[in-house]
């Protein structure tokens, strides 16, 4: 449904989105994961026509964004970080504004509004002002307008900020039953987020993609299993990375040794294990027994907030990185 | 067409939900009328003078009021336009819903004459204001109609150029102070120009003076409707309009 190849969108100086490429298919929720000033409004914004892409191709319900935006307006509903609302407008004037500017029939409207405004549960605001509205009103007044013309395609930047809890799971609700015959991607920085409402993450950092898969494999896979930090000390030159990294493997429960990386004379290792089983002191004694210098080892607790923040933040030398399933 | 409306329609509702629609109507009776005050009183005692001293001479309520009077509801306007316009772009890009209309299935050329259009109807509603005043002098005078239908029709068209000069201004930021202000400075300088060049025949003088939207008003004032203002003004309209949706187009490859 929306397939992204080699995204790139520059400003004026900076990279805001570099060479991303994902595809999503047909009626999944998809979480756009990422700190701020990710790059996750600029795709966006490129998804929906609002923005040109600098290079790479972005095609949205079959037809390209740049060659053909006109039918992608049409198949797309689209709910910014900010609301776009006009304040001096009341609730039902809006929808019935937005619903004709989408293209809705006038014979079809009034049916339409009134189910959007029963479906987002702000019927009983429908002759109100927006401008009087509180942020979680308005924000979902924004959600009735991306879907009031039914599009195959959904994007909401942060759909759920500035709603309280009890409004937050009304909005999930109703992003589930909306999955299925609509494609949608969400972007948030909330994991929980993530977690609750998609099937599959695309996580993006300072503009690059960092990791796709989806939520099932990604806690799965970190969560059961314990992994440890390991370095043996190798200033006096003496065991290779390829002997430790062999004999790591061979301890009982690994499923997995990685060479992190070798600097002022210390091996950095990092060592899934499988589902349940203690790894640590076996991992100690075997490199004890070797006769090498364990000079740290170390549990690392992974939960997905661990992978996003490692993910995300750059290099940070002294910790261990997550590889999930990455790159 | 269906989205020109709805658009025009939308930007209508937005001029007449805050307040600036009535200030402006009212603002500009009030001048107006005290323009209109003044020119019928000195007419007036013109007149009255001119029979005690047993000296008749010809009155004319079209040279006399309405011409004068709408050349000035035609400086008045150039005050009032960006009043009108700051707010087109200027309040869309700084609210964010120009991501709605931009990512709604309408064209930048839908948009831009909807907006134009709301615009054009708010200027009428606030010229509609002087026919007030115009209609007391048909009801008590027999001024001749055709001359006044001109000149309104200059006023109108001279205010669909600068509508088109302010909406290009206003998208090319998001503060509508900006917007106004500069709209306001492009006026005041044709104002200006108009009469720096009035009395000069160099060649210079002759080309601003051709294009100074301004200028232009006069034979509409004195009731002649001259194909060549007319083509200038409508072209005007237009290459505003096509600067505006260029200058869109721009924004969108910058933003």
């Amino acid at each position: 449904m929306i397939k992204v190849e080699g995204l790139t969108k520059r400003y004026a100086r900076t990279v805001a989105v570099d060479n991303i490429s994902f595809e999503v298919e047909k009626g999944q929720i998809v979480g756009f994961l990422g700190p701020n000033g990710a790059g996750k409004t600029t795709t966006m914004r490129v998804l929906t026509c609002f923005l040109p892409p600098t290079s790479g191709k972005a095609n949205v319900a079959g037809y390209d964004v740049l060659a053909n935006p006109m039918e992608v307006k049409k198949r797309i509903g689209y709910l910014p970080e900010t609301p776009p609302v006009y304040p001096e407008m009341e609730v039902a004037e809006y929808l019935n504004f937005t619903g004709q500017l989408k293209g809705i029939s006038s014979g079809d409207i009034k049916r339409r509004v009134d189910e959007v405004l029963g479906r987002c549960a702000i019927g009983d605001v429908r002759s109100k002002l927006i401008g009087k509205l509180s942020k979680g009103y308005r924000q979902r007044v924004g959600l009735a307008q991306a879907i009031i013309h039914n599009p195959d395609v959904l994007i909401l930047d942060e759909p759920t900020s500035g709603l309280d809890p009890k409004q937050i799971i009304e909005i999930r609700e109703l992003l589930k039953s909306l999955a299925g015959d609509h494609t949608i991607i969400l972007s948030t920085h909330i994991l929980s987020e993530v977690e609750h409402s998609c099937e599959r993450v695309i996580i993006i950092s300072r503009g690059k993609l960092v990791a796709i898969d989806s939520v099932a494999n990604l806690t799965n896979r970190l969560r059961g299993s314990e992994a440890v930090a390991l370095e043996v000390d190798i200033s006096d030159g003496r065991p290779n990375a390829g002997d430790v990294q062999q004999r790591l493997e061979q301890v009982s429960g690994v499923s997995r040794v990685l060479m992190k990386e070798s600097k002022n004379g210390r091996l950095q290792f990092e060592v899934e294990s499988l589902q349940g089983r203690q790894i640590r002191s076996d991992l100690a004694r075997t490199v004890v027994n070797a006769g090498w210098n364990l000079s740290e080892l170390r549990a690392v607790g992974l939960s997905l907030e661990d992978i996003f923040l490692q993910l995300t933040t750059g290099e940070q030398k002294d910790q261990p990185k997550t590889e999930g399933a990455v790159q | 067409m269906k989205n020109v409306l709805l658009i025009c329609q939308k930007e209508l509702k937005g001029y007449f939900a805050s307040p600036i629609a009535y200030i402006l109507m009212a603002f500009f009776a009030l001048i107006f009328g005290f323009g209109f005050y003044t020119a019928t009183r000195d007419m007036v005692r013109f007149s009255f003078q001119a029979q005690m001293s047993g000296q008749p001479m010809t009155m004319n309520v079209n040279e006399q009021i309405i011409r004068p009077l709408l050349g000035f509801a035609s400086t008045v306007a150039l005050f009032l336009i960006p009043m009108i316009t700051m707010r087109t772009f200027a309040e869309e890009k700084n609210r964010g819903t120009i991501e709605l209309l931009l990512t709604s299935p309408v064209t930048d050329t839908e948009i831009i004459l909807g907006k134009w259009l709301g615009a054009m109807l708010l200027y009428l509603c606030v010229l509609a204001m002087s026919m007030i005043n115009v209609a007391m002098l048909f009801a008590w005078g027999k001024p001749d109609l055709q001359p006044v239908l001109v000149a309104y029709l200059g006023l109108i068209l001279q205010g669909g150029c600068l509508l088109g000069v302010g909406v290009f201004i206003s998208t090319t930021t998001k503060n509508q102070i900006i917007a106004g202000g500069v709209t306001f400075f492009v006026c005041l300088l044709l104002w200006l120009l108009s009469w720096f060049t009035a009395f000069d025949s160099s060649v210079s003088a002759q080309v601003v003076n051709y294009l100074s939207i301004v200028t232009h008003f006069d034979n509409f004032s004195k009731g002649v409707l001259d194909s060549k203002d007319v083509v200038f003004y409508l072209s005007m309209i237009f290459f505003s309009l096509f600067i505006t949706s260029r200058a869109m187009e721009s924004l969108r490859w910058r933003a």
